[in-house]
Parts: C-alpha cells; sequence; structure tokens
C-alpha cells in the first residue's frame, strides 16, 4: 500500500461518490429537529397539565362555595356538596397514617438497623419490590375479601377500618423505602459514638439516628398518604358508598361507619349524565387537588429544611 | 474474678456493670416487633395470591376454564351467562396499545431531553412539574378524558361515540409519560461520560450519539421502564372506567365503548354483589387473570434487565 498525498486524498474519486461525505449541514438539520422534538414531548406534559387546570377551574370554581363545602351531597345537584366526602377523606387520612406510620418506619428500621443481609431480608426486599407493581385495583380485592368479611367482627365490613387497612398495604412500600433511604443518609459514626459510650441499639435508634431520620422518613410518609387520598380503585372495590348523609362520630365507633371519600364522590358525579353533575365533579376536583397540593408542599417544606439542617 | 474482693472493689465494680437485664429484654422485643412489621408486606403478597387462588378456584368449579377462554361474550349478569375473557382482554389490550405508542415516543424524548439538553436551571423547574402530572389522581384524569378529549376528539372523527377506548387510552397514556420519563432518564443519566465523548471523537453530532450509543447503552433501564409502564397501563382502573364506557364487546375498534378488566370490577363492585355468589368470584377471576398478566410483565422486566444490563466499571 503506498501513501497517498493528503491533497490527493481529498479530492480522490472516493469522496465524489460520496463515501467520506461527511453531509454535515444535513445532519445537523436533522440534530436541531431532534431537538425541537425532545423540547416539544417535554412541554406537551406541561401543556395538558396546564389545560387540565384550565378545564377544571373553569367548570367548578363558580360551583365552589362555602355551602357546597358544609352541605351533604344530595339528588339535586344545585344544592348537593361535599360535607361527607371530604371529612370521610380525613378520617381514612388520619387512620391511614395512624396505622402505616409505625408500620412503615419499624419495617424499615428493622431492615436497615438490624437485619444483616440474609434470605430473610432479601425476601422481604423483592417482596417489596413486586408489591410496587401490584395494580392498585388487586388491594381492592384483598381488602373485600380479608379486611370487609374475614374481619368482619372487627371491621364491620364496608367501613372506614376496611378502607384504612387496605390504603395502609397499598402505600406501605413506599413508607418503607423512603424511610429506608432517610436511615441510610444518618452518619454511621454516629451510631458508633452512641455504642462506644455504652448505649444499646434501640437506645441508639431512639435517641440519635431516629430523630435525624424523621424529616426524611416524613416528607416520605406525607408524599406516600397523597397517594392514598387520590386513590379511587380499592376504595370502589371495598365498597365506599357515594350517598352518606351523616358524618362518622369521632370515637372508636366512627372507625366502623360506612364511608364515602373525595375520589369516590367525584367518580360518581362524572359518571352521571347531567352537566350540572360534572360541574360538581370539577369542583371536587379542585378541592381534591388543593388538599394535595398542600400536603405536597409540606413534605417539600420538610425536605428542605432538613436539607439545610445537614 | 473469683477471689474474694475487698468491699470497695465490689462497688466499684457495681458501679461500672449496670443491670443489663431489662435492656436485653427491650431489644429482643423490639427488634422481634419490627421483624414483624416487615413480615407485614411478605403478608400482603400471601394474602394478595391465597384470595385470589382461592375464589377463582370457586369460579372454575362452576364454570369450566375453556367456556372462560372460549366463549366469545362477557355477560355474566345475563339469564344466559357467559365468561369471554378475551372480551375484556381484547379491551385492555386496545387502551394499554393506545396508552403505550403515546407514553412511549413522549416520555422517552422528554427522558433525552432532560437528561441531555436541558440547562440544569430548568430541569430543576422541568422535573417537579412532571412529578406533579405524575401525582395528578386517575379519577381526575378520567374528568378530563370524558368530558374535555372526548367532545374534542368528536369534532376530528364524526363517528367518534360518547365513550370510546380512544380517548381513554391517549389520556391513560399522558397518565403514564411522567413514569416513563423519569425512569429513562435515570437510566440514560447513568451512561458514562467517555461513551459520548468516544462518539463525538469519532464525528458523530449530539444527535447521533444519543440514538447510536447513549440509547442503546442505556437500553436495559429504558426497557424496564417501558414495561412497567404497560404493566401501570393494564391495570389502572379509573380512567378505563370512567371514559372508555362499560360495554363488553370483542375486538379491536377504538371508537366505540369498551369494558377493560379493570372496568368490570369497578361496575361489579358498584352493583351489591353478595359475597360468595358467582357474580362476587367472577370479580377475582377478572383480578388473577390481571395480576397474572402484570406478574408476567414485571418478570419479564426483571429478566430483561439482569440479561442485558450493561455494567460500566
Amino acid at each position: 500500500m503506498t501513501m497517498q498525498e493528503p491533497k490527493s486524498f481529498a479530492s480522490s474519486d472516493s469522496s465524489e461518490n460520496g463515501l467520506f461525505k461527511v453531509a454535515l449541514p444535513t445532519r445537523y438539520n436533522f440534530d436541531r429537529i431532534f431537538v425541537i422534538a425532545t423540547w416539544a414531548a417535554t412541554l406537551f406534559g406541561l401543556v395538558v397539565l396546564a389545560v387540565l387546570s384550565i378545564d377544571v377551574l373553569v367548570d367548578g370554581l363558580p360551583r365552589l362555595n362555602w355551602s357546597f363545602l358544609i352541605s351533604y351531597p344530595s339528588r339535586r345537584p344545585s344544592i348537593a356538596g361535599i360535607l361527607s366526602p371530604l371529612i370521610g377523606s380525613i378520617w381514612l387520612l388520619v387512620v391511614t397514617a395512624l396505622i402505616a406510620f409505625p408500620l412503615g418506619v419499624g419495617a424499615a428500621i428493622f431492615l436497615e438497623e438490624y437485619s444483616t443481609d440474609n434470605w430473610f431480608t432479601r425476601l422481604i426486599e423483592i417482596n417489596i419490590a413486586n408489591l410496587a407493581a401490584v395494580p392498585s385495583i388487586i388491594y381492592g380485592l384483598l381488602g373485600l375479601q380479608v379486611f370487609v368479611r374475614w374481619m368482619l367482627p372487627i371491621t364491620a365490613g364496608r367501613s372506614i377500618l376496611s378502607g384504612a387497612l387496605t390504603l395502609t398495604l397499598l402505600i406501605l412500600p413506599i413508607i418503607i423505602v423512603a424511610s429506608r433511604e432517610a436511615l441510610r443518609t444518618v452518619p454511621s459514626s454516629l451510631r458508633q459514638a452512641g455504642y462506644a459510650l455504652g448505649a444499646t441499639r434501640w437506645q441508639v435508634i431512639r435517641e440519635h439516628v431516629f430523630p435525624l431520620a424523621l424529616p426524611g422518613i416524613l416528607t416520605g410518609t406525607i408524599l406516600a398518604l397523597s397517594r392514598a387520598i387520590g386513590e379511587t380503585a380499592p376504595l370502589i372495590v371495598i365498597g365506599a358508598l357515594t350517598f352518606i348523609t351523616f358524618l362518622p362520630p369521632i370515637s372508636p365507633k366512627g372507625l366502623q361507619s360506612p364511608f364515602t371519600a373525595l375520589p369516590i364522590q367525584i367518580f360518581d358525579w362524572v359518571s352521571r349524565p347531567q352537566a350540572a353533575f360534572h360541574n360538581n365533579a370539577a369542583a371536587g376536583i379542585i378541592v381534591l387537588m388543593l388538599l394535595l397540593l398542600l400536603m405536597n408542599a409540606t413534605a417539600i417544606l420538610l425536605r428542605n429544611k432538613f436539607q439545610q439542617s445537614r | 474474678m473469683t477471689t474474694n474482693p475487698s468491699s470497695t472493689e465490689q462497688i466499684n465494680r457495681d458501679l461500672f456493670r449496670p443491670n443489663r437485664q431489662l435492656n436485653k429484654w427491650v431489644e429482643l422485643v423490639v427488634k422481634t416487633i419490627f421483624a414483624l412489621f416487615a413480615l407485614v408486606s411478605v403478608a400482603t403478597t400471601i394474602g394478595i395470591v391465597l384470595t385470589l387462588i382461592f375464589e377463582t378456584f370457586a369460579f372454575f368449579s362452576e364454570i369450566p376454564i375453556w367456556r372462560f377462554l372460549t366463549d366469545t361474550q362477557w355477560t355474566p349478569r345475563f339469564f344466559n351467562p357467559q365468561y369471554g375473557i378475551f372480551v375484556l382482554i381484547s379491551a385492555t389490550l386496545l387502551t394499554s396499545t393506545i396508552a403505550i405508542s403515546v407514553a412511549l415516543p413522549v416520555g422517552l424524548l422528554s427522558a433525552i431531553c432532560l437528561s441531555e439538553y436541558a440547562p440544569a436551571k430548568i430541569r430543576r423547574w422541568l422535573k417537579p412539574a412532571l412529578e406533579i402530572l405524575a401525582g395528578v389522581p386517575t379519577v381526575v384524569f378520567g374528568y378530563f378524558a370524558l368530558l374535555l378529549v372526548t367532545p374534542f376528539l368528536q369534532k376530528i372523527i364524526p363517528g367518534l361515540q360518547g365513550f370510546n377506548a380512544l380517548s381513554a387510552g391517549l389520556v391513560l397514556g399522558v397518565s403514564i409519560i411522567p413514569l416513563v420519563a423519569s425512569l429513562s432518564e435515570d437510566a440514560i443519566y447513568a451512561v458514562p461520560r467517555s461513551l459520548r465523548e468516544g462518539a463525538y471523537a469519532l464525528g458523530a453530532t449530539k444527535r447521533e450519539t444519543i440514538v447510536g450509543v447513549v440509547l442503546p447503552s442505556a437500553l436495559s433501564g429504558i426497557v424496564a421502564s417501558f414495561v412497567l409502564a404497560i404493566s401501570r397501563a393494564v391495570g389502572e382502573t379509573m380512567i378505563v372506567a370512567i371514559a372508555a364506557g362499560q360495554n363488553p364487546t370483542l375486538g379491536l375498534n377504538p371508537f366505540v365503548p369498551v369494558m377493560t378488566m379493570t372496568a368490570y370490577i369497578v361496575q361489579a363492585s358498584l352493583g351489591d354483589t353478595p359475597a360468595g355468589s358467582l357474580a362476587y368470584r367472577t370479580l377475582f377471576a377478572v383480578g388473577m387473570t390481571l395480576f397474572l398478566i402484570t406478574l408476567a410483565l414485571n418478570i419479564f422486566s426483571f429478566w430483561f434487565v439482569r440479561r442485558f444490563r450493561e455494567k460500566y466499571e
């Protein structure tokens, strides 16, 4: 093989018949189209979000007033309100939080602080990963069979307690994963210092690790709860009612009363043919979204506070 | 230490050896309780599987499985009931396919944008915005599909019915865009810089680098996000229950009302189904089918990631 002159190489046949043609302008044009496509795709989600919000606000705002908040659902759309669904959602939220928080944090502490890497831990980890991918309506079937039917004497059937227990199982994996991450960010030197002073494992966790991880754990829990508050399908399967005109008493007896929730009421109103009910649904959606925004804002505030203190 | 100690030594030793018996008990109790809490997740899985299997067997003892698989109609409440699960599966397939064909390209492109093109400042705002979209309850998307998207589409497509698989599928797709985008972005972001620079050194443009080098390197993660999105689309309930209608028809026509597996479960739950009846058991038979489909998808995703994961360093 003989060396060619650079000049003759540049003007050789191969460049003219296209083998070495770099065609940069064309390729750059494709690049530009590609960039525009990716930006369009990214903005698409935001545009949908904007259209959705505007549509809901336009339909729902005229309907949203104080009497809408403090009236019970009714067959007449003009006087129907969301008092019982709103209170029902708050009941579910509180009860779910009271059950799910200790369960999730306890499980996370066990996995992160006590257990070593053995078959038991791995079994639980695989389980949690799998549970995250189970459709939520399947949890509804589980709740229907286990909480509504088998545990009838305790839960009194289709009750707030059954709903809260089902939602607990649904969000437990999220809380466990978030709590484990929060626990992992606590430096291990802190634990070593505790042990060096003669504290037991539980004392170190209780007095040092847990308080430091708490903001992170709370953030995760609030986000999980905001998922629970929007869940509709499992509650429908369990048998939430859509026409409740009383408030559950604030006592253990209240746990056993039948329930409804904001998403259930919205679903009911959307499914009706009359446009007036659709506007009620939009107003209900505004309240639900405000509730969610409030919870998310709390979570973000907690996260920011946590990040600053470290 | 058994030689007779003087009294002062005895006191000193007691001082530095506090009674630890109680602490040991507390330690054991705490550990056991937390281990039991961790077991709740395992119990949930077992509970789901047992419930579904138990009631599904009861169902198949009354209705032979071949009827479940070969009937061409789904009419469990009629006088002469038929239980053709493929009617519901075809509808689920239809809505999921529409959803996926929206969510995959849009999600992947926005993942590329977030990871490769967007400046850090804008990215800090875009990601939380997409998270908001992910946090919108599905019942709200259902409202959106039925009352905004369908009337809009009816202006373009004349024969479109009020309930249809098309708008349900489209909105379902929008609802899973954030999932695809954020998981794919993680995978794309993890591709090491050196690979990109190698491509630039060979004279590739940015687009060629992304399409030819970065995406193939991130393939396992991207496919995993796709499969997860498909599984989410199959199991999603409220959007299809509200906007796709409640009409079990076999076929893949996106312009007419259809009934998905999840929509059937919702419809049957709304009507009061007495526990132990055949109608009650169809819930679990359909639930089992849904569970098996999503499980198969998840196992495939796990397998694929394991098999094709690129290892850097």
